[in-house]
């Protein structure tokens, strides 16, 4: 296909088809609407399922009840219809069905703002829902990258049978880039759904998908079980990248349109012959504590910047074990800041080291 | 002898039920089986448990079973039904699970015309939370929450679910019945088997709202409930049908 | 002859006495002495030779404890 200037939120809706999906379940809200308008179109012209929910409520469990009778299953929202389905991603972990939800975040608290926000870190991160689970997270940067992800997405869903989350702020759901759509993705090797409710088996080989395990040791035994298998994304799932690390003086720890604002800040900072890198995560869940070990000896400080009043900073104070200085900068609300603002943060913290 | 004229369904499990003596979940959920066994569909089933006294209804359906949170049911089973259309899907839920919490998830699925079979049991109480007021509890009925009895100033007026559904264009079929003695078993099973009938027909949604007893909140033996059920229950909740599109002109 | 014959799966009644009420002959009663695995009082036949095999009892059981035959003739 080559490629086409697509805007974010319609670049999402076809990589989701193009990554496998069967049935998408959604509800509008700002600033995401063009993601289930695409695919009412899309699906219904693909034999595909696709219904409008009468709630973010109704359409995550819309998803629970397809991705457990074994199709390939998402929804798509913004900040608060993401809290709303926080029950429904619980349930959908607990019962270790695979999904994707796509994020498209807002400014919070509440109804909030419709400008783009980092203010869901806490909410997907550290699970909104009850009880010990995770989603697997991505938050890219550019088009090209969230496209290749939510392709991939399925193929790790269906691997890990969890749910997985795309967050990508409001900027990245409205802007136009250029985007490969056909770009090859890494494929796992994936076992048949014999636990999927399919509607063919009685008796001792029917299937059932629930998450209720009443008596105290089956449920820790199935909450380790789900452990275990978070430890073993910790391991093999951590993705990065690192920007300018070498002999830099300070590291910006920044994701999503944050991070293509600070490589504008490190521009402007090396022009000012000072040296700065950026560790971007690309997994906020698990979180890439294993780029915090490639910080060079040169470096004497830290910079988190978010688009919120500071919830990656824990991630980041976590990973940094007490090694560096760590400084907050941040934007919430929905504002941006200009990459100066970065470049003022960091002199000041070249001032306090 | 050698006629066997009755006998336990195959389309219930082996498991014995959880329920407390004498509460008509367990007749409700034989009718399902024998209905399931009878159209030959035991085999292409998904059925979607609620949360309420029958939360573990999954163990004694004999084919494919999901659980859905509180009230969700519906919403769960639009998703099941989409994806695998071939499939008879149902839901099973209780007057709080349907009538309060899920009744936004319950009127779409209906306004949608979703191919699939509601089942309602009625005893206008809370049973497995312990006896709290349910929104089809009746003016004057003492519950954990309403010690003073149902008061129409402070709680409202009963909901009447079947007449709210039936108001629903998509709603193929919609009957509520009773279990009070074998006669109206019987009557509750044609019923049942219609609402069936009809989402093999792919006519669109069906319900069946069941006038059941909860003995042991009601505070009853289990005959006296069916009594009080009958003579109490029905006057309020009227039995017979309340949809059938089958008797509508194309 | 008896028209009918009924039968229980005695360790799963419950003892409700939902088929007591219901029989037409009234050849069920609780048993108030014997009590199943589960601690139930027990529904027993106590007038075998009237049963009708109408399948009231087996209609109503909610745990599906009953059988009921029939005499073909």
């Amino acid at each position: 296909m080559g490629k086409v200037l697509m805007k974010g939120n319609e670049a999402i809706a076809l990589a989701a088809v193009k990554g496998g999906c069967d049935a998408f379940f959604g509800y509008p809200i700002t600033p995401q609407n063009e993601i289930p308008e695409f695919l009412s179109k899309y699906m219904n012209e693909h034999g595909k399922v696709f219904v409008q929910a009468e709630s973010e409520v109704a359409a995550i469990n819309m998803v629970y009840g397809a991705a457990g009778s074994g199709v390939r299953a998402m929804t798509s929202s913004s900040s608060p219809g993401i809290a709303l389905k926080q029950e429904g991603i619980s349930y959908i972990a607990a019962a270790e069905l695979p999904c994707l939800i796509v994020n498209v975040m807002r400014g919070g608290p509440g109804l909030g703002g419709i400008q783009p926000s980092q203010a869901d870190y806490k909410q997907i991160t550290r699970g909104g829902g009850n009880g010990d689970y995770q989603v697997i997270a991505f938050a890219p940067e550019n088009l090209q990258e969230t496209v290749d992800v939510v392709k991939e997405s399925f193929e790790i869903a269906d691997f890990y049978r969890n749910p997985v989350m795309i967050a990508v702020d409001g900027l990245i759901g409205q802007m136009m880039e250029p985007v490969d759509l056909d770009r090859p993705i890494r494929k796992r090797n994936l076992e048949e759904k014999k636990w999927a409710t399919t509607g063919q088996s009685t008796g001792e080989n029917r299937r059932i998908v629930t998450s209720i395990h009443l008596d105290p040791y089956d449920l820790e035994r199935h909450s380790m079980k789900l452990f275990a298998k978070y430890q073993k994304i910790k391991e093999n799932e951590q993705r990065y990248e690192l920007i300018n690390m070498k002999d830099a003086q300070f590291i910006i720890v920044a994701y999503g349109s944050m991070s293509r604002i600070c490589r504008s800040s490190i521009e402007l900072l090396s022009e000012q012959g000072i040296k700065v890198g950026m560790i971007r995560p690309i997994t906020i869940w698990p979180y890439p504590k294993k780029a915090f070990d490639e910080i060079p000896a040169s470096v004497k400080g830290i910079l988190c910047a978010e688009l919120s009043t500071g919830q990656m900073i824990d991630d980041v104070l976590i990973s940094n074990n007490g090694r560096w200085k760590v400084n907050f900068f941040g934007r919430t609300g929905g504002v941006l800041p200009e990459p100066e603002e970065i470049v003022e943060a960091i002199k000041k913290m070249m001032g306090e080291v | 002898m050698n006629q066997i004229v009755y006998k336990k369904t195959k389309g219930l499990t082996d498991t014995e039920l959880s329920y407390c003596p004498g509460c008509t979940h367990g007749i409700i959920h034989k009718l399902i089986g024998e209905i399931l066994e009878e159209l030959n569909v035991i085999d292409r089933s998904i059925g979607v448990a609620s949360v309420g006294c029958s939360v573990f209804s999954y163990y004694y359906f004999n084919c494919d079973m999901q659980q859905a949170a509180h009230g969700r049911s519906c919403a769960v089973a639009t998703g099941i039904k989409r994806s695998r259309p071939d499939s008879i899907v149902f839901t099973y839920q209780g007057d709080g699970d349907l009538g309060s919490i899920g009744i936004a998830e319950a009127i779409h699925a209906a306004n949608r015309g979703e191919n699939i079979t509601v089942i309602l049991a009625n005893n206008a109480i809370y049973g497995m939370t312990g006896g709290q007021m349910a929104p089809t509890t009746l003016i004057g009925q003492k519950t954990t929450t309403s010690q003073a009895g149902r008061s129409e100033a402070l709680h409202g007026l009963p909901m009447k679910i079947s007449e709210i559904f039936a108001q629903i264009p998509k709603a193929a079929y919609v009957e509520r019945v009773s279990l009070h003695n074998p006669q109206h078993v019987l009557k509750a099973k044609k019923a049942l088997k219609k609402a069936f009938t009809y989402q093999m027909e792919k006519k669109g949604f069906t319900m069946i709202e069941f006038i059941s007893t909860c003995p042991v909140n009601w505070g009853m033996t289990p005959n006296e409930a069916l009594k009080w059920a009958k003579e109490s229950m029905i006057e309020y909740f009227p039995l017979g049908v309340y949809k059938d599109s089958g008797d509508e002109h194309e | 002859m008896p028209k009918g014959r009924v039968s229980f799966d005695i360790e799963k009644c419950k003892g409700c006495m939902l088929c007591v009420e219901v029989c037409p002959k009234k050849i069920l009663v609780l048993d108030k002495v014997s009590l199943n695995k589960k601690g139930y009082n027990i529904i027993k036949v106590i007038d075998p030779d009237n049963c009708i095999g109408c399948a009231f009892c087996a209609i109503m059981c909610p745990d599906s404890v009953i059988t009921v035959e029939k005499d073909k003739g």
